[in-house]
């Protein structure tokens, strides 16, 4: 089938996973052309990779995924192995940007012109080397000589730049961030990652997939059901097995429990960096008690390893899910309770709007997903039901009310995350009283075969792309965070607003290092 | 104004006891706190230092500022500069793109320092620990980097085990 009136030819993926097609790419004028209906669309660029295929006798292929709106279409173009390069698209999408460069210090296939800066590599491993090459070697011993980074100046009179990290006050992950500011405004933040780069997608490289599955539910702590979720839909497609109903509802359930505990954490920060302590100590509690019962219902606080292609490694009884229905009634109750006073508190309310605020033009430009788009008025939500879009199971039997918010500001995501958690907590009611009965987990023989994993977590589009080798162990992986997409729109919210205003904005996403830098 | 009030009143207070073999009741804890003064002469301040986690052992640091675990209450905070930092609290592994930053942190950090590696990254140890050992772009554990006192092993390890390492560091 084509999709948008182009070229390319489309199949879809088997299995019951969010829709995806695949495609290939003839050649990189056919994969831009392609960049460029799908920008006409209003659709997303959603994540970028490479592959080695010189060992199978092929050269390099570079892997695209767009987001559409009935969709994703995942489009491969093949690169010869002597001059990899493709032609920029971050002329149509500017997300695509940093995933370029980091595909290039990854791989080694660049875009023919565009920003050439790296990403990743920062000065531990020489610029002619990649770690992701089959014939790269363990790459240990290099020097690990500091680099320097062309952050872009900005002149001017009474112009000056701060720069902030990578090791920042608080209790956060490593980043750097340069500030030009005058006096107190910020005329431009531009941030430098890659800190948190510890090589995960060369260690999933040779790996069994249950091996993959516990490394993949450690690429962002806090995301970790949305990864092996994502990691689960991948493989299941790609080993074409399907996961028994209740396994799906009992995803469902641990995938909203880690939106609820990452709300109420935040929620609670956000009260305390516009100094209301008793925010954050009120929803520190609630989110304590919430972890507390993670734990006793799936054994571990955060739920990690708990989804496995197949299925889940653990069920619940009656007494389990009344025990949870029944906290969930208490939670909402006094989260009720503090969003009214959230909302009715002056100080926090003048912190709050109009701050760090962007819009859903911006928003569509950057192909933000997830939370911080819907705070833009987007209804971009891969759980619910939208014209042409079908959500996959069980989501589109418990039909999910995007919540949304115009304003684009602080106020705004945080109003998200209120009605999140109201939303959330409806749902975990719902597959628990609707829990269908049976097994939670069939055997996962993995065979040669790729698959893509698509998985709405709290902060937005989880993607993990798998490729099995004929021995069924882990040819590549690619796991991609929300935040890549996300971090250029952090820049552009603290812009025109005050640096004081900067750890306030920066909770109201809060990204994941990590989950960008892998 | 008045909701909240309410609201606190009726929250109480919910910091629990400290874990078995750091301290039980409330007599144990003074002892420990006139440890910690006695020891270092006032408070104890830690500093916090990713230095390539997935950012799992954070969430847990956070919830030990959580009213059920205190830590400020206990006199234990929390500082944003490693030069007034007691101690430094690791999370790992080290990334090599860190490996210079962590080295700093610690050069700055007055002595006499403890350094707590946090999480089975941060140790080495685990199926977290297999998962996150020396590559291309990882130093591996904390102790490849820095010398470590006290290990806390988890993945990630629970408040209530954070707690027990940051009292046994004291102890030391
Ligand atoms: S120990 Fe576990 S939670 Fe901590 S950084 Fe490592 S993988 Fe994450």
């Amino acid at each position: 089938m084509k999709l948008l009136d182009e070229a390319i030819e489309f199949t879809s993926q088997p299995g019951v996973g969010a829709p995806v097609w695949r495609g290939h790419a003839e050649d990189g004028i056919e994969l831009h052309a392609f960049a460029a209906a799908v920008r006409r669309a209003d659709g997303r660029m959603a994540a970028i990779w490479g592959e080695d295929r010189r060992p199978h006798g092929a050269g390099f292929r570079l892997h695209c995924v767009f987001g559409l709106n009935e969709g994703h279409a995942w489009v491969s173009l093949d690169l010869p192995a002597a001059n990899p390069v493709y032609p920029d698209l971050a002329d149509v999408f500017s997300a695509a940007n940093r995933m370029q460069r980091a595909t290039r210090d990854m791989v080694g296939i660049a875009t023919a012109g565009g920003d050439q800066r790296p990403w990743l590599r920062h000065g531990a491993w020489p610029a002619d080397w990649y770690p992701l090459r089959h014939d790269a070697g363990p790459g240990e011993g290099f020097p690990n000589a500091p680099s320097d980074y062309d952050f872009v100046r900005v002149g001017g009179e009474g112009a000056h730049e701060i720069p902030v990290g990578p090791i920042h006050a608080g209790i956060i992950e490593p980043g750097h961030f340069r500030f030009s500011v005058i006096g107190e405004k910020v005329l431009r933040l531009e941030q430098r990652l890659g800190y948190q780069h510890k090589g995960v997608e060369r260690r999933f490289i040779g790996m069994d997939v249950a091996q993959g599955a516990r490394l993949v539910g450690r690429i962002s702590g806090d995301s970790t059901c949305a990864y092996a979720w994502a990691y689960a839909v991948a493989v299941e497609s790609a080993a074409g097995i399907e996961v028994p109903q209740r396994a799906l509802a009992l995803r469902a359930l641990m995938l909203e429990r880690e939106r609820i505990a990452n709300h109420l954490g935040d929620l609670g920060a956000l009260g305390n960096d516009a100094a209301l302590a008793f925010g954050l100590t009120q929803f520190m509690r609630l989110k304590e008690d919430w972890l507390r019962m993670s734990d006793r219902l799936f054994g571990h606080r955060f739920m990690m390893d708990r989804i496995v292609p197949g299925g889940v490694t653990t069920d619940l009884d009656a007494a389990a899910l009344a025990e949870m229905v029944e906290q969930c009634d208490t939670i909402g109750r006094d989260v009720k309770e503090l969003r009214a006073i959230y909302d009715e508190h002056p100080g926090l309310q003048d912190r709050f709007l109009t701050t760090g605020a962007i819009d859903a033009d911006l928003a569509r430009e950057l192909s933000l997903s997830g939370m911080g788009a819907r705070a833009t008025g987007m209804l971009l939500d891969g759980r619910a039901w939208r014209q042409g879009y079908e959500p996959p199971a069980p989501y589109k039997a418990l039909g999910v009310r995007p919540i949304t918010d115009d304003r684009g500001d602080v106020a705004a995501r945080v109003a998200v995350r209120f009605g999140e958690i109201f939303e959330s907590l409806r749902l975990l009611r719902a597959l628990a009283v609707g829990l269908p009965t049976g097994p939670v987990r069939v055997d996962c023989a993995p065979t040669a075969g790729s698959g893509l994993g698509v998985v709405e977590g709290w902060r937005g589009e989880v993607l993990v792309g798998v490729e099995l080798g004929a021995d069924g162990r882990i040819a590549r992986c690619h796991p991609h965070d929300p935040s890549w997409q996300a971090w250029p729109a952090l820049e552009h919210a603290v812009m025109k607003d005050i640096v004081p205003d900067f750890p306030l904005i920066n909770k109201s996403f809060n990204l994941s290092y990590t989950g960008a830098d892998l | 104004m008045i909701p909240m009030l309410k609201r606190i009143f009726r929250t109480g207070i919910l910091t629990e006891p400290l874990p078995e073999g750091a301290a039980t009741p409330a007599a144990e804890l003074d002892r420990l706190q006139d440890e910690i003064v006695r020891i270092l002469g006032r408070a104890l301040t830690i500093r916090e230092v990713d230095a390539g986690s997935c950012n799992g052992c954070e969430l847990e640091i956070h919830a030990l500022n959580n009213p059920y675990y205190n830590l400020e209450g206990r006199g234990i905070k929390f500082v944003a500069s490693p030069r007034h930092a007691d101690m430094l609290l690791v999370t790992g592994p080290v990334t090599k793109n860190m490996e210079n930053a962590l080295r700093i942190a610690y050069d700055c950090t007055p002595d006499p320092k403890l350094v707590v590696a946090v999480g089975d990254c941060g140790c080495g140890c685990g199926v977290a620990g297999e998962l996150s050992g020396p590559n291309y772009a990882s130093c591996g554990a904390i102790e490849n980097v820095v010398p470590v006192d006290v290990r806390v092993p988890g993945c990630p390890p629970t408040p209530l085990a954070l707690l027990q390492g940051i009292l046994a560091a004291v102890r030391r």
